[in-house]
């Protein structure tokens, strides 16, 4: 009996089968890295890339982008694209350094509540969601009012304003891990809870402290940026956030000077975007039902198939 | 270059005028994963006449609910249908698009889940989980909906002032039986029950089945059982196919495979339960566990954990074969026993 | 309701604290914090008011258990003292006037991004692969990645200043009447729309990515596929199948959205000067206005804690297995 639906076909073919799984499989984690890299490449060489005191008074104010200054000037007479560049690097050290913080103070508490259980996780977990619910900016600006601000000083306020919501993450990650087999085997062969926690569970859980990691220095660098801003950082300072407080605070908005305004705006909403493509890309490579429904689309084009709910039906030779 | 193994007879369908209700002809599927697609059914033939009940046994894993999935086409990514056929009363379910598929689901196939608290929607009542169905197919009007889901409530044998309640407030075997009634909402000429009654104990599992016995005299639905309790599904079943990775290796009348099994993978399974009734056998299971079906083993998929192989069996897949009037085995030694009666 | 009392007892526990933060902050100012209040601000005040924000503040030589208890008599009073830079008008009558601003754009974006970026996320995890699907996720991340206030300059720039289409600070026309009449509304809701795109152009894409990721797991749980097993219309398994459910994470996560959503809205209603909560926190710390600066911080918090507990007796309307476990 012959069969209408069987008819030879070529053998299905999956999208880089063999790539997945390592981070430079997805196309947009990888532009997330070229654009985190660049700014962090910036930091290094700045002095290389823009030579000379971004403090310093160099010329007419509001002067529009020329050959002499590549981005303008702002209205206190400074070069924009020199503070541009120099203004990566204290943005970038709050980010990266608050964000250092959060994750240590979020896998600690985290994984010690989520491990031990019982009255520690009480008290760990009423901590965590206090953080949670206490308003954080409001809290950082009242921070900063009382406290004489500084790097550190910022570091410090952010890093207790934000790690709560790592911490929940792992806490919940770590009560689940707890639960497989290896870990209670190890709980039962007498183990030291210290070693069980580092040997046993930490490496299971690094892709979720990467990801949380990522948005920790998001968090970091959007919530510097704010308070500097609302002029509650050192505004002598050079970063991305005092920038945009000086441009605002000489008007540059409103006499139509945007390349005051542009260039810190850009560069903080580009390392948020690098930094969100990474961890959006990594899910994609990393959940398996996205893979799934990929492989799924991927055969259905390539059997030039409309996309359909039911179960395709993509007939090939066996 | 297609070397398909000839496409058995199925027990049930001798031809004739009275075709039966579901055919199912060289199914092929594929899950696509990221180590390459895994061959989840391969080449599975069977058909069920009206009013008959066939059982489908094997390991978990083995395809079986695959197969049951397929035939509402409700396998979610990244299965994919790569061939053969599935009729329900002479309609391919394979050419149907989206729309057709919606009004042929439920009405003429009908399925109990595996997991009766997770096929439950959690956040709506078991009544309007009865209601939508009666209202999506049959354009009743929600007090015409409600009034018949209280009858059916009361069919499985439920008070219909459950009709209100969420799933989580009842217990494994009432939510087993709202799926039923779901089930049996619409008149269903086939009712696929997949591992309808794993979950729950032995007494509640011998209720519910002998309750679908009762249902199906009445209603005179046939039956997809789905189970890997092979002594449950001889009770219950007019033929049987004993599933393994992906492939029928024995198919038969169910009390034909219970006195006389020929496949080495059928008579493990047989001696890993207990039979309800009848004779009481040594319990010795299959050592070994279900190959990789991405790499799947040359030959007979069987042979690495099969102690009575020999090389015939690590090199050439044998094919399904008629070894005695309906019974069906892919199995050597069995070639070797017809050919020896002839 | 067992649920409701025990999450009652944690905001109860957690106003606490907030308090005696509250309490504790001032006095790890260096020095003596009313000199440093006298200092900045000393020439508005005669004696009498200087008295009457140490007593508001709580500021005294008395031993630290008495002071506490003095704040908290005032606290509970409602006396907040008074306000320097609205002098003499009393911190509680200044946060009152904020807080109608506050609630009135926060619940209107609120609204509308969780909304639009719930019904994006489902729509495309729906249709998966599809334009909802393809377009949105990365181009809602990129807006979102923009601080707020910058994204508030910019449509504040564009459509307030170049196009004029919208006023560009305030809540509403000074000239008008106040009061429940057409002219007023409608000005109020024309200097709205600033600020209320710039919030939920911010928020939307949390929702929107949030949703989409757990309708992607809802999706292949088995009551969908028996829902999808049962031939229902598309639109019903998407919506009372799959949506419902899966809006349940983005309920409880809600709580900590709010605190994002407000901390956005302090930057935006200062760029707006528009006179919520957050524009008068800003202001209070500029002025180094402490009593209001202080008061500000417990009403934000007690408004925070309060929305809160509204959400998780919204989320037991949504989960019945909450209800009755």
């Amino acid at each position: 009996m012959s069969n209408s639906d069987s008819r030879p076909r070529p053998a299905l073919k999956l999208p880089g089968a063999n790539a997945l799984g390592t981070l430079l499989g997805s196309p947009k984690a990888q532009l997330g890295f070229v654009i985190v890299l660049v700014f962090i490449l910036a930091a290094v060489f700045a002095a290389a890339l823009a030579p000379g005191d971004p403090k310093k008074y160099v010329g007419k104010p509001n002067q529009p982008p020329s050959a002499q200054f590549l981005l303008g000037t702002n209205p206190q007479g400074k070069d924009v694209f020199r503070q541009l560049v120099w203004g990566s690097r204290l943005s970038l050290l709050i980010g990266f350094g608050s964000a250092v913080l959060m994750t240590l103070i979020a896998v600690v508490v985290g994984m010690v509540a989520g491990f031990y259980r019982g009255v520690v996780d009480d008290v760990l977990n009423f901590v965590m969601n206090l953080f949670l619910v206490i308003p954080g900016l409001p809290l950082l600006v009242l921070l900063s009012a009382y406290l004489k601000p500084g790097t550190v000083t910022i570091i410090f306020a952010l890093a207790i304003t934000g790690w709560a919501f790592n911490g929940r993450i792992i806490r919940a990650q770590t009560m689940s891990l707890r639960e497989k087999d290896f870990v209670a085997a190890a709980v039962v062969s007498g183990e030291p809870g210290l070693s069980i926690i580092f040997v046993h569970i930490l490496p299971n859980m690094v892709n979720i402290i990467v990801g949380g990691f990522i948005g920790a220095v998001t968090y970091g660098i959007m919530a510097s940026t704010g308070l500097a801003f609302l002029g509650l950082a050192n505004t002598a300072d050079v970063t991305w956030g005092t920038n945009l407080f000086w441009a605002q605070n000489g008007g540059a908005l409103m006499i139509g000077a945007w390349w005051a305004f542009l260039p810190s705006g850009l560069a903080v909403a580009l390392v948020a975007f690098g930094l969100a493509l990474i961890n959006y890309g990594m899910d994609e490579i990393t959940n398996p039902r996205l893979i799934a429904e990929r492989n799924i689309q991927s055969v259905l084009r390539q059997a030039r198939l409309p996309r359909m709910r039911a179960t395709p039906v993509v007939p090939h030779e066996h | 270059m297609n070397t398909k193994p000839p496409v058995p007879e199925a027990p049930g369908s001798a031809g004739g005028p009275a075709a039966p209700l579901l055919e199912v002809r060289n199914l092929y599927v594929e899950y696509l994963t990221p180590r390459g697609p895994a061959q989840a059914v391969h080449n599975v033939s069977f058909s069920i006449g009206r009013g008959q009940v066939f059982g489908l046994a094997g390991e978990s894993g083995c395809g079986k609910s695959t197969i049951a999935h397929s035939i509402l086409r409700v396998l979610r990514p990244p299965a994919v249908i790569t061939g053969g056929q599935i009729r329900v009363d002479g309609a391919d379910v394979l050419k149907m698009q989206d729309a057709e598929l919606e009004d042929f689901r439920w009405r003429k196939v009908a399925m109990v889940f595996q997991s009766a608290m997770n096929s439950l929607n959690p956040v709506i009542t078991v009544g309007e989980q009865i209601d939508d169905v009666l209202i999506r197919h049959n354009r009743l009007s929600p007090a015409q909906a409600r009034e018949r889901s209280a009858e059916l409530l009361k069919i499985v044998g439920i008070e219909s002032a459950r009709l209100k309640s969420f799933p989580h407030q009842m217990s494994g075997g009432m939510r087993q039986r709202v799926v039923i009634a779901i089930a049996l909402a619409l008149n269903p000429a086939l009712l696929i029950m997949d591992e309808p009654t794993t979950a729950l104990d032995v007494v509640v599992q011998k209720d519910i089945l002998r309750q679908i016995q009762q249902l199906k005299a009445a209603l005179g639905f046939s039956i997809l059982f789905i189970t890997h309790d092979v002594s449950l599904m001889v009770e219950f079943s007019d033929n049987m196919a004993v599933m393994y990775a992906g492939e029928v290796v024995e198919m038969a009348p169910a009390r034909e495979i219970f006195s006389n099994p020929i496949h080495p993978y059928t008579r493990g399974l047989l001696s890993s339960f207990p039979s309800l009734q009848g004779r009481r056998r040594k319990l010795t299971g299959i050592p070994g566990s279900p190959p990789d079906l991405v790499n799947p083993p040359s030959g007979c998929k069987f042979h690495p954990r099969c102690t009575r192989c020999t090389r015939l069996e690590t090199e050439a897949a044998p094919q399904l074969t008629e070894v005695t009037a309906g019974h069906w085995v892919a199995y050597h030694d069995g070639l070797r026993l017809t050919e020896a009666a002839a | 309701m067992r649920y409701i009392l025990r999450r009652l007892g944690f905001y109860l526990a957690a106003l606490a604290v907030a308090i005696t933060i509250n309490f504790f902050l001032p006095r790890l100012l260096p020095g003596d914090p009313a000199a440093v209040i006298l200092g900045t601000s000393a020439a508005k005040l005669t004696p009498e008011n200087l008295r009457a924000v140490r007593e508001a503040l709580g500021l005294s030589d008395a031993p630290l258990i008495q002071q506490y208890g003095l704040y908290l008599a005032h606290l509970f009073r409602g006396d907040f003292g008074i306000s320097y830079t609205y002098f003499p008008t009393p911190v509680t009558k200044v946060i009152a006037n904020g807080f109608v601003w506050t609630l009135l754009l926060g619940s209107v974006s609120l609204v509308l991004s969780f909304a639009l970026g719930n019904l994006i996320g489902i729509y495309g995890s729906w249709r998966r692969g599809g334009l909802v699907d393809t377009v949105f996720p990365p181009l809602l991340i990129f807006i979102g990645s923009f601080p707020a206030f910058f994204l508030a300059l910019g449509l504040l720039y564009a459509f307030g200043v170049k196009l004029d289409w919208l006023p560009i600070s305030h809540a509403y026309n000074n000239r008008l009447p106040q009061g429940f009449n057409l002219p007023f509304l409608l000005s109020v809701l024309e200097h709205m729309v600033l600020p209320a795109t710039t919030s939920v152009l911010l928020g939307i894409g949390g929702w929107a990515l949030g949703m989409r990721n757990v309708m992607v797991s809802v999706l292949a749980d088995d009551y969908v596929t028996m829902a999808e097993a049962k031939g229902l219309k598309q639109i019903r398994i998407m919506f009372v199948y799959a949506a419902r459910n899966a809006l349940l994470p983005g309920v409880t996560g809600f709580g900590i959205a709010l605190g994002a959503i407000l901390s956005g809205q302090v930057l935006i209603e200062t760029v707006f000067s528009y006179p919520g909560l957050g524009f008068l926190l800003i202001n209070s710390v500029n002025g180094r206005d402490y009593p209001l600066m202080q008061g500000l911080f417990m009403m934000i918090t007690i408004g925070i804690l309060a929305a809160n507990f509204l959400v998780d007796i919204l989320y037991t309307w949504l989960d019945p297995r909450v209800r009755t476990g």
